[in-house]
Parts: C-alpha cells; sequence; structure tokens
C-alpha cells in the first residue's frame, strides 16, 4: 500500500571542506511519520535545506514521488518554489512567518502556488479571479480552523504566541498542498500543553493523507509520535528503526552521551 | 613611451584617491553591514574644512608648512567628528532595523550634507590654495609625474602602512577584526562594541579627510557636489576589491584609477564616469563577492 | 517634568554641534579677495536650533518607548489605530471623503489660477511617480534609486518620436510606458536576484549611466542641449491654447491619478500583491511557499517602470522640452523621499507624502531654499523615529461568519 515518496541517496553536502552532510540514504513512504533526530549540528537542517532547493547538494540525488502518481521528480539544484509547487512543503527551525500579515494572509500565501490570477485578473477582477481568491480565503479560513488559530485570522502574525506562530508556519505549509510535510522542530519553545496539542495535530495531519518528515529535540514527542526513526551524527545516518529500535541502538547511545574514553 | 607612463601615474593617483575612501566604505561594511552612503559627503567635508582651514591661514600669512599639517589635522579632526555624529544619529539607532532602513538613512544623510555645504557656503567652485609646492629634485620629470601625483602616492603609502599596523597589531584592531567577524560573540567577550563602530567611522572618516584635502590640492578647486562621484566611485572600487577586506579595498581602487586614467587616455574622455559604473553594475552583477571577498552562504 | 540632567545633556548636544558646524557654518573665506567672513550669528543659530531639536528629539523617544512598554504590556489587546487608519478601514468615511476630495479636484482650475493649476499638474505627476515606486519599494521592498531612468525613458521616447516621427501624445503614451517596463526587465532581469542594498546602489548606477548617455550621446539625445517644442497632447486634433492645454493637462492627470489608484489598490489586494509584500518580509520563507522569486521581483520592478515611462511621456508633454539635467539622481531621491515619508505600502501615504512635499515649497517660498536639505533630512529622522511612515499601511480585515472560537 504504501509507495516511497522521498527518496535520498548518496546526499553530500560540502560547506568548503566540511560534510555537513555525508552520503546519506534514506527514503519516507507515504502515510507514515519519520523523525529525523541527532545531535546539535547533525546536519539535520542542512538536510532539509538540501531537500527543499535552498542549497544545492554537492552529490548524490534527491527524488520526489508523487504517490499514485506517475513518474518520479529529481530535485537537485531546483528551485524551492519549484519542489514546493511539486508537492513538499516545510516549516523553519527559526520561525520565519511575514511579520506584518496578518494571519489569514500568510496561510493565503501558500495558497499562490495552486493559483493562478496575474496582473489583468488582479486589475480587472473579472469572474474566475474573484472565485479563486474566494476560494483562496476559504481554504485558508479552514486551515486556521484546522490549526486553532480561527479566531485571530486577522491578527498581524508577529502578534501571535510562540507556540501559535509554530501552528500558523504548519498552516500556511499545508496550504500549498503537500503529500510530504517537513517540520524543523515544531515543538521547539512550546510548553507541555501545546506540545500535546501539535502531538494531536501531526497525527490529524498524517490521518489526512500527507506524510511528515519531522526534525525535533523532544523524544518524548518524537517516540510516541513518529513510526520510524532516522539518526543522524555528523552528517551521516547512523541509525534507523522504529523507536523500539532506536532506543536501544548503542549507536545512538553513543552519539548522544559522547564516547567514554 | 611618456604617455604610457603619465597615464600610468596619474592613474595611481587617482587610484590611491580612491583608496583612501574605499577603506572607509569597506571598513563600516565589514563592521556593520551597512552601504555608508554618507561616506562620499564625509570626504567632501574633509575636503571644505581644509580649505576654509588653509585659506584663513594663508591670508594671515601663516607659512607653508604649517598651513599643511594645520589644515590636514582640522580636516580629520572635523571629518571624524562629522563621522561620529552621523553614526551616533542616523545609524545607531536603526541597528536592529531591516537592512534597507539604515541605507535609506544614509542615503538621507548625503543628500543632508551636500545641501548643508551648499548653504553654509557656496554652490560654486572653490579655488583650493595650492598647498604642494613643486619640487626641485623633480623638475626633470615634472611633464610626467607632477609633485602632488608623488606626494598623494607617497602619503597614501604612508597611510596604508600606518593602517595595516593599527588594525594588525593595536588592541582596538584587534577588537575591530573581533567584530566584524561575529558582532555577538564579540559583545559576549567584553567588547564594547558601541566605541568599535565609532571608532571604525573615526578611522575611515579620517582617511576619507585626507584623501579630500589631496585630491583637492592636487585638482585645484572644490565644490559641495564633489563627494558623490568619488564616493560611488570608491564605492566601485571598494566592491571590485570584494567589500569588507582592507587589501581589497586598495587593490580594487589601484585597478579601477588605472584602467580609468587609461581609458580616458586612450579611449574618449566623454564618458569617463559611464565607464566606472557600468563597471560597478557589471560587477555587483556577476562577482558581487569581488577579488577578495568571500561569497555569504544564507542561514536559514 | 524636564529634568535638570537632560537639559545639561541638551546644552552638550548643542555645544557639540556649534563645534561640529564651526569651520562651515561660522567662516566663510572669499580665496580671491583675500577676504574673511565671520559669521558670529550662525552660530547662535545652531546653538539654538541644536538645543531645540534635541530636547523636542529627546522627548520623542522617550514617548515612543513609552508607547513600546504599553504595547509590550498590552499584548492581546486592540493596537490602538491613528485616527487615519480608523477612518481608511471604515468604508462608511472613506468614500464621502474620497468624492469630497474628487469634487475639490475637479473643480480646482475654477477656483484657482492658471499658474495654480498648472503647480497642482506637476504635484499630481510626483504623486503618480510616488504610487509607481510604491510598488516597487513599498510593496515588494526593492529600493530602486534609479527610478528616474524610467522616468527619462518615457520623456525621451515621446521627445524623438515627437521630434523625428511628429507622432502625438497618445500614439507615444503606451509606447512610452511599455519602452521603460522594457528596460525594467532588462535591467531587472540581472540584478534582480541581487541583496536589497546592493540592488540599491545597482539601480542607482543604471541610473546615472542612462543620464551620461544622454548627455554624451549627441546624435542620439542631442545632449546637454536638450529637445525642444515637443508637442503638448492634443484633443481630437484641435488646437489648444497655452491656459486650455494647462487644463486640458491637469484633468488628463486627475484621470491617470484615478486609474492609478484604483490599479495600485486592486493589485495591493490580489494574489500577485500579497506575494510582494510577502516577498518584503521574508524571501525564503516565500521561496519555500511556492512563489517564484524572480518572476514576482520582475513583474514589481517593471509595472513600476511602467507608470515612470508614462508620466516620463507627460512631463515632456507638459514642460514641451526634454534635457539630461531633469534626471539626475536627485529627481529619484525626491520620489523616494514621498514614498517613505507618506509610509511605504500606503496609498493614501504616499499621496499626501507627494502634496506635502512638492507643495510646501512651492508655496512657502523662504523653505524653497532648504527644499533638498529637508529632503534628505526627511529621509532621515523618518527612518530613526517613524519607519512606517506617515500613514501606515492597513492590512486587509476579512470578516467570517462561522466565527467559532475552536481549539481543540
Amino acid at each position: 500500500m504504501s509507495e516511497i515518496i522521498l527518496q535520498v541517496s548518496d546526499l553530500t553536502m560540502n560547506f568548503g571542506g566540511i560534510k555537513a552532510l555525508d552520503t546519506l540514504d534514506f527514503e519516507v513512504c507515504s502515510g507514515e511519520i519519520v523523525a529525523l533526530i541527532g545531535p546539535n549540528g547533525a546536519g539535520k537542517t542542512t538536510f532539509f535545506n538540501c531537500v527543499t532547493g535552498i542549497y544545492t547538494p554537492s552529490s548524490g540525488d534527491v527524488y520526489l514521488h508523487k504517490p499514485g502518481g506517475e513518474g518520479r521528480t529529481r530535485l537537485n539544484g531546483m528551485k524551492p518554489n519549484h519542489v514546493a509547487e511539486k508537492g513538499m512543503a516545510r516549516t523553519f527551525q527559526n520561525i520565519r512567518l511575514f511579520p506584518k500579515m496578518t494571519v489569514l494572509e500568510n496561510v493565503m500565501i501558500g495558497r499562490h502556488c495552486r493559483s493562478k490570477s496575474f496582473i489583468l485578473g488582479a486589475i480587472f477582477r473579472d469572474k474566475k479571479t474573484r472565485a479563486e481568491e474566494r476560494s483562496i480565503v476559504d481554504y485558508s479560513y479552514a486551515l486556521l480552523e484546522k490549526v486553532g488559530l480561527a479566531s485571530q485570522v486577522n491578527e498581524l502574525a508577529a502578534n501571535l504566541s510562540y507556540g501559535a506562530q509554530r501552528r500558523l508556519e504548519i498552516a500556511r505549509a499545508l496550504a500549498t498542498e503537500p503529500f510530504l510535510l517537513l517540520l524543523d522542530e515544531p515543538a521547539a519553545g512550546m510548553n507541555p500543553q501545546e506540545t500535546a496539542k501539535l502531538v494531536k495535530l501531526i497525527r490529524r495531519i498524517c490521518d489526512e493523507g500527507h506524510a511528515v518528515l519531522l526534525i525535533e529535540h523532544d523524544m518524548k514527542l518524537v517516540m510516541t509520535l513518529s513510526d520510524r526513526i532516522v539518526v543522524m551524527d555528523y552528517g551521516r545516518k547512523i541509525a534507523e528503526g522504529t523507536p523500539a529500535e532506536v532506543r536501544t541502538n548503542p549507536e545512538v547511545i553513543k552519539a548522544y552521551l559522547g564516547e567514554d574514553d | 613611451m611618456d604617455y604610457f607612463i603619465e597615464l600610468l601615474f596619474s592613474g595611481l593617483t587617482r587610484g590611491s584617491i580612491y583608496a583612501l575612501i574605499a577603506l572607509g566604505y569597506t571598513m563600516v561594511y565589514g563592521i556593520i553591514g551597512l552601504i555608508n552612503f554618507a561616506h562620499g559627503e564625509i570626504y567632501m567635508i574633509g575636503a571644505f574644512t581644509s580649505f576654509v582651514v588653509a585659506t584663513v591661514l594663508s591670508i594671515y600669512g601663516f607659512p607653508l608648512l604649517a598651513i599643511i599639517v594645520l589644515a590636514g589635522v582640522c580636516a580629520a579632526i572635523w571629518s571624524s567628528a562629522y563621522g561620529y555624529t552621523i553614526e551616533k544619529m542616523a545609524y545607531k539607532p536603526l541597528r536592529h532595523a531591516p537592512r534597507l532602513s539604515p541605507l535609506i538613512s544614509a542615503i538621507g544623510m548625503s543628500i543632508f550634507l551636500q545641501n548643508y555645504v551648499l548653504l553654509a557656503q557656496t554652490s560654486d567652485f572653490l579655488p583650493f590654495p595650492e598647498l604642494i609646492p613643486d619640487f626641485a629634485f623633480m623638475e626633470p620629470y615634472a611633464h610626467i609625474v607632477g609633485s602632488s601625483d608623488l606626494m598623494i602616492l607617497v602619503t597614501t603609502a604612508v597611510v596604508m602602512v600606518a593602517l595595516t599596523i593599527l588594525i594588525k597589531f593595536t588592541r582596538i584592531g584587534k577588537a575591530m577584526r573581533a567584530t566584524a567577524q561575529d558582532r555577538t560573540m564579540a559583545m559576549l567577550v567584553g567588547i564594547n562594541v558601541d566605541r568599535i563602530i565609532s571608532a571604525t567611522f573615526i578611522i575611515g572618516s579620517s582617511l576619507a579627510a585626507i584623501g579630500g584635502l589631496l585630491i583637492a590640492s592636487h585638482i585645484g578647486q572644490i565644490n559641495f557636489y564633489i563627494g558623490f562621484l568619488a564616493g560611488i566611485k570608491a564605492f566601485t572600487a571598494a566592491v571590485l576589491g570584494g567589500i569588507g577586506s582592507i587589501p581589497g579595498a586598495v587593490i580594487g581602487s589601484l585597478i579601477l584609477g588605472l584602467t580609468e586614467s587609461f581609458a580616458t587616455g586612450y579611449i574618449s574622455s566623454d564618458y569617463e564616469d559611464v565607464f566606472a559604473f557600468s563597471l560597478l553594475v557589471l560587477i555587483l552583477i556577476f562577482k558581487p563577492s569581488g577579488i577578495l571577498g568571500k561569497a555569504e552562504t544564507k542561514k536559514v | 517634568m524636564f529634568p535638570l540632567k537632560e537639559f545639561k545633556k541638551s546644552l552638550l548636544v548643542a555645544l557639540w554641534f556649534v563645534a561640529l558646524t564651526f569651520p562651515l557654518m561660522v567662516i566663510q573665506v572669499d580665496p580671491i579677495e583675500r577676504i574673511v567672513n565671520w559669521r558670529w550669528n550662525n552660530m547662535f543659530f545652531v546653538a539654538i536650533g541644536s538645543f531645540v531639536l534635541s530636547v523636542v528629539g529627546k522627548a520623542f523617544f522617550a514617548r515612543k518607548e513609552q508607547q513600546l512598554s504599553k504595547k509590550r504590556t498590552a499584548q492581546n489587546e486592540e493596537v490602538q489605530d491613528t485616527i487615519f487608519q480608523r477612518v481608511l478601514r471604515e468604508p462608511r468615511y472613506l468614500w464621502p471623503i474620497s468624492l469630497a476630495c474628487l469634487a475639490f479636484a475637479i473643480a480646482f482650475p475654477f477656483l484657482f489660477s492658471t499658474y495654480q493649476t498648472n503647480v497642482m499638474t506637476t504635484a499630481l505627476m510626483y504623486v503618480v511617480l510616488g504610487l509607481g515606486l510604491n510598488i516597487v519599494v513599498g510593496l515588494a521592498g526593492l529600493l530602486d534609486l534609479g527610478y528616474v531612468a524610467f522616468y527619462a525613458v518615457g520623456a525621451y521616447s515621446y521627445a524623438l518620436l515627437n521630434h523625428h516621427f511628429d507622432l502625438g501624445f497618445w500614439t507615444v503614451l503606451p509606447v512610452g510606458g511599455i519602452l521603460a517596463a522594457f528596460f525594467g526587465i532588462i535591467l531587472g532581469f540581472p540584478v534582480l536576484r541581487l541583496r536589497g542594498d546592493y540592488l540599491a546602489i545597482v539601480t542607482l548606477g543604471f541610473g546615472e549611466i542612462i543620464r551620461l548617455v544622454l548627455e554624451n550621446w549627441n546624435e542620439f539625445s542631442m545632449g546637454p542641449s536638450g529637445i525642444a517644442n515637443i508637442d503638448r497632447p492634443g484633443l481630437f486634433g484641435l488646437d489648444l491654447s497655452l491656459n486650455m492645454s494647462i487644463l486640458y493637462l491637469y484633468y488628463l492627470m486627475i484621470f491617470f491619478l484615478i486609474i492609478t489608484i484604483f490599479v495600485v489598490n486592486r493589485l495591493q489586494d490580489s494574489r500577485l500583491g500579497r506575494a510582494w509584500v510577502a516577498l518584503r518580509e521574508d524571501e525564503i520563507a516565500c521561496q519555500a511557499m511556492g512563489i517564484d522569486k524572480t518572476k514576482t521581483k520582475l513583474v514589481a520592478f517593471s509595472l513600476g517602470a511602467f507608470w515612470a515611462g508614462i508620466i516620463g511621456v507627460v512631463f515632456a508633454a507638459k514642460t514641451t522640452f526634454v534635457n539630461p539635467a531633469s534626471f539626475t539622481f536627485l529627481e529619484s531621491a525626491i520620489i523616494l523621499s514621498i514614498v517613505v515619508l507618506g509610509g511605504m505600502g500606503s496609498i493614501v501615504g504616499v499621496i499626501c507624502g507627494a502634496f506635502i512635499l512638492i507643495l510646501l515649497p512651492e508655496y512657502l517660498r523662504a523653505l524653497s531654499e532648504f527644499r533638498m536639505l529637508a529632503f534628505g533630512g526627511i529621509l532621515v529622522l523618518m527612518m530613526v523615529f517613524r519607519p512606517e511612515g506617515l500613514i501606515s499601511n492597513v492590512r486587509r480585515v476579512y470578516q467570517f461568519k462561522k466565527n467559532d472560537r475552536g481549539e481543540k
């Protein structure tokens, strides 16, 4: 039933001699939640950046495969906006919202690549443009309801609380209709109640047919949520498996606790 | 051949002046990442201050050497004071603002200073007193290299050496380099970043003032508008060499000075400024990191 | 009310400025007659002026701090808007006010002299230029310092086409706009991937190149002496008297202004306009959300250029004479000041900004000498004290009926 939607092979990223990613292989299948963990500086965010087109990887391949779709797309060197169009969206570790736009507008930006109107449509506001605009607003509002921000649609994004900003980022990413959602430390800075709500939200997103790949340091969240965990250290994959497997893996323990000399 | 050497020297002279201004751009950029658009005006104010001081002193009959020294010192002091004040008023409050805010502020400052000098002094071209005498030993070469060219080259060389020593070996120089690399880190290890930024503006401004004095006495006239063009050209030189890099600014300036000199000498003088502007546009488009600069990696 | 310590500080500031401005404000030399003119009264003015400004500035800063802390404590409460913003948001007030403005604008030539009408036409041109630049700077966040180049392209295309081929105003109007937009695309394509501050400098360089080429390429543009005797705009082949054509141009500008406001307003609230604002706020996030950075920027850039080109044609037709001296960097700076003063991204703000900056020096002749000084000062002061401009942009508010405050 489940098929591979993201396939990464031999992915390497050099920053002037430093290998931030070193021959990384792994894949994400449809319908699953995969967590990417590892100590600070292990290359997790660099991995996100390479996959979503913000960096161009030094070597290796990244393929995206739309579930049930025909053929796969090679993402190397593709611009971030095309990656988003192909169906993979992300959030950012250090929140990157549009602070001076309202909450609703932030999500509406996510609809950009799924809508078409342009200069003439904007000026003349023909029937088609109006309908499209209406659908953008409705779709975005529905997403905000889903993440629990419906009461703050007209608030400026900058005025939201930290946890709400994280949820808004998720809503914005979902607006691009991704089949694979990348979350970069979605629970960072959240209190336990907020985290609990977030777990529910991610679970729900997954149930609605989006595969989720997330970077997270909150082990409780990772262990309860993920179907599979990939552990990275120094740009390499050092372990992979179910939460139970990873928890007992000696390599992982070594990476986190350091070696006894 | 003589013509070639003449152009070579005039190119080096131009380049030296550009270098004195470009250093200010590059140092400020290195520390706070701002294109200090008003820097050309600092240079202009340096030239004007030295003009006022030199003329007053010569009217009151001071000896030539005293005039040169006093004019240079006054120009440096006042230019630094202007640089310091501008930073405190127009840039410091904007240190955490979006990147374009301080640039707009700098452009405003530049226009303000131009018109301030225009209103306080005059819009006419003013004849600058001849400060640099024709040296007797230069007589045989006078048709190729003027005494003032030589003076400019020597002064610039001395200033460069002094600056290098300052930045390489003194406490403040080390603090400046640290701040340029990582401002937050510098602050954490106890460097007073505000003071370092002020010091950078002061040093850059006094270099520009010296450049102002030299070029004014070389060309023989000044005007409130000279800062704009000189500023843009020096900025071009700084970008050409790699903005943020001090040796880069010098190399870029010499290259720009030489190319300008040869292009106007052998091709046409009509498009002298077009040439510099085109160079600026082309570098920024094709190699914005310049010759010695580092390419930036974006942090996400 | 005003503590002694602050008073002393202001006194020191005044002293500092007296020393700072001493060589240039007090001394004036005549190098030919060899006379030194000591202008001690200037010293006095500087002292008083800087003291007062320092006190005012301090008070202003204190108020700003206070407001900031107030805002911080009142996190989730409605942030208090200015009167302007409230009026702008309320269609009930907005419509009557706009209609009154329109009525006044139409009646203007009958209430005031031809000279005043002519001045007003100039002001209107700056309003439209400001609105055009507002698309580029205010909405898309691209600092374009060479905006005047596109204005020049429009003006020269009418001047040259009229001079050589006798083409009329209405024929050239779209040509000028399209040509300017075309230049915008040609320039924009390579430079729009540059960082913001580099983009500013490149556009500045481009603007100067255009001007210098116009100045030096005599065969093409007739050099610094410019092109004279350009036809005024025609009205169905009628020969208009000078007065009539001033009137005609005035109404033409009103018409252009209404169209511009309409278009910019619609663009602002569209998919494209949102993408511009988002791009201004965060480029990387924008791209990650599927917005084509280059294309979106290019559209903003060339659309702004198009407007400048159109007004360039009008300018050539109005003055019947163009030369490169009209298209210096300062002109770009004036238009930028309009946008910055009024409020980046705000239509009403830009309109107010243009009227203040263009009409004030016109009517207060004594001040006109200080015009450029003020423009420079405004750029600095606005950035330091009120970066959002006089009238900040209001984001659109959406209403939803089903307002279940549901956090499940």
